[in-house]
C-alpha cells in the first residue's frame, strides 16, 4: 500500500516536471522541471528500495547517483546559462534559434 | 504519515509552475524536495532522506539567487506567465503521470519491506566504503569534473582570449554598434538588457584589438587551432 502511494506520487511529481520542462521558456525554469523529474525518480528509487526489495544496502547506492545527477545537472546548466547569457543576451528558449557560438 | 508527505511533494511541485515569482518557485522546489527527504526518511532511507534535504537546501538557495539575478519579476509583483506550446506540454505531463500510474496500478509490486532491525546507516556506510566504492569514487571524481566544466564554461576569459569572443561581428566604426543582425532582436521578452552598446562595447573593443577583425564571427575556432599553447 505504501509503495502504491509513494510510486503514484513519483509519477505524479515526473508528470509535473515533464510539464515545466517543456513549456517553460525561461532556462531556470526549465530547470527547475528536470529537477523535479529527478526528485519524482528519487522517490520512487527510495519507495521500491523500502518497501520492494527488503533494503538492501548496494540499492541505496543507485540514489546516490541520482543525488550526483542532480549536482551536476544543476551545476553546469547554471554555468551553461551564464555562458549562453553573456553571448547572446538570452534568458529564455525562444532567444536560442540556433546552436552557434 | 508518508502519504500527507507525498501529496505535499506533488503540491509544492505543482506550485513550481503556478507562482508569481521566481524565488517562491525556487522555495516550493525546496519544499518538495523536503517531503521526499522526510518521506524517505519516514521508509528508513534515513542517510539518503537527510542527504537529499541538506543538498537540496543548499542547490535551493544557489537557485534562488540565479532566479534574482537572471529573471524578469523576482520578487512576484505582477502576474507571470512565461509558457510556450502549452498545451501540448500539458497533454505531456498528463500522458506521463497517467501512464506511470497505469503501470504502477496493474503492475504487481512487490512487498518486502526493511526488517526493522536493520541497522541500514551503518550497512549503507559499511558498503560505500567497502565493495560499492567504485562508484562511489566515481560519483566523487564527476563531481570534480563538474566543478572544472562549471569554471570553464562560466569564466569571462577562457584560455583562448574572452569568453564571448567571436559571438558577435564587429562594429562598422572603431568600438561603434555591432554589425549585422543583432541576436537579441527576437527574444520578445520584458527585460531591458541595458543595450548593447554599453554593456557588450568594451568587451567587444577589447577583443577587436586583439585579434584580427577580417574573420567576423568565424575566427574563434581558427585562434584556438593555430594557438600552440
Amino acid at each position: 500500500m505504501t509503495l502504491t502511494i509513494v510510486l503514484l506520487g513519483a509519477s505524479a511529481l515526473i508528470g509535473i516536471g515533464l510539464y515545466g520542462a517543456l513549456s517553460q521558456q525561461s532556462f531556470v525554469m526549465l530547470m527547475m522541471g528536470l529537477e523535479l523529474m529527478l526528485n519524482g525518480a528519487l522517490l520512487a528509487i527510495m519507495g521500491f528500495w523500502s518497501q520492494g526489495i527488503g533494503g538492501p544496502p548496494e540499492a541505496q547506492l543507485l540514489a546516490i547517483i541520482v543525488m550526483a545527477v542532480m549536482a551536476v545537472e544543476m551545476a553546469i546548466g547554471f554555468a551553461l546559462v551564464v555562458a549562453v547569457y553573456r553571448k547572446r543576451q538570452a534568458d529564455v528558449t525562444e532567444s536560442l534559434g540556433t546552436l552557434k557560438g | 504519515m508518508i502519504l500527507a508527505l507525498v501529496l505535499f511533494a506533488v503540491w509544492s511541485g505543482w506550485r513550481v509552475f503556478v507562482v508569481d515569482s521566481m524565488v517562491r518557485a525556487s522555495f516550493s522546489l525546496l519544499a518538495s524536495f523536503v517531503a521526499v527527504g522526510g518521506a524517505g526518511v519516514l521508509m528508513s532511507a534515513s542517510y539518503i532522506g537527510v542527504a537529499t534535504v541538506f543538498m537540496m537546501a543548499v542547490e535551493m538557495m544557489v537557485m534562488a539567487i540565479f532566479m534574482v539575478a537572471f529573471m524578469m519579476n523576482p520578487a512576484g509583483l505582477n502576474p507571470m506567465s512565461m509558457v510556450h506550446q502549452n498545451r501540448l506540454s500539458m497533454a505531456a505531463g498528463a500522458l506521463a503521470f497517467l501512464g506511470l500510474s497505469a503501470a504502477v496500478l496493474t503492475a504487481d509490486l512487490p512487498d518486502r519491506p526493511v526488517p526493522p532491525e536493520t541497522r541500514v546507516v551503518f550497512d549503507l556506510g559499511l558498503e560505500l566504503l567497502g565493495p560499492s566504492m567504485l562508484i562511489f569514487e566515481t560519483a566523487g571524481v564527476t563531481l570534480l569534473a563538474t566543478m572544472v566544466g562549471a569554471v570553464v564554461l562560466s569564466s569571462q576569459q577562457g584560455r583562448f582570449g574572452s569568453a564571448d569572443e567571436g559571438s558577435r561581428p564587429p562594429g562598422l566604426t572603431e568600438n561603434g554598434e555591432p554589425a549585422g543582425r543583432v541576436p537579441d532582436e527576437s527574444g520578445g521578452h520584458h527585460m531591458h538588457h541595458g543595450g548593447h552598446g554599453d554593456h557588450g562595447g568594451d568587451v567587444d573593443g577589447a577583443s577587436d584589438h586583439g585579434q584580427g577583425h577580417d574573420h567576423g564571427g568565424h575566427h574563434h575556432g581558427h585562434a584556438a587551432k593555430g594557438d600552440p599553447s
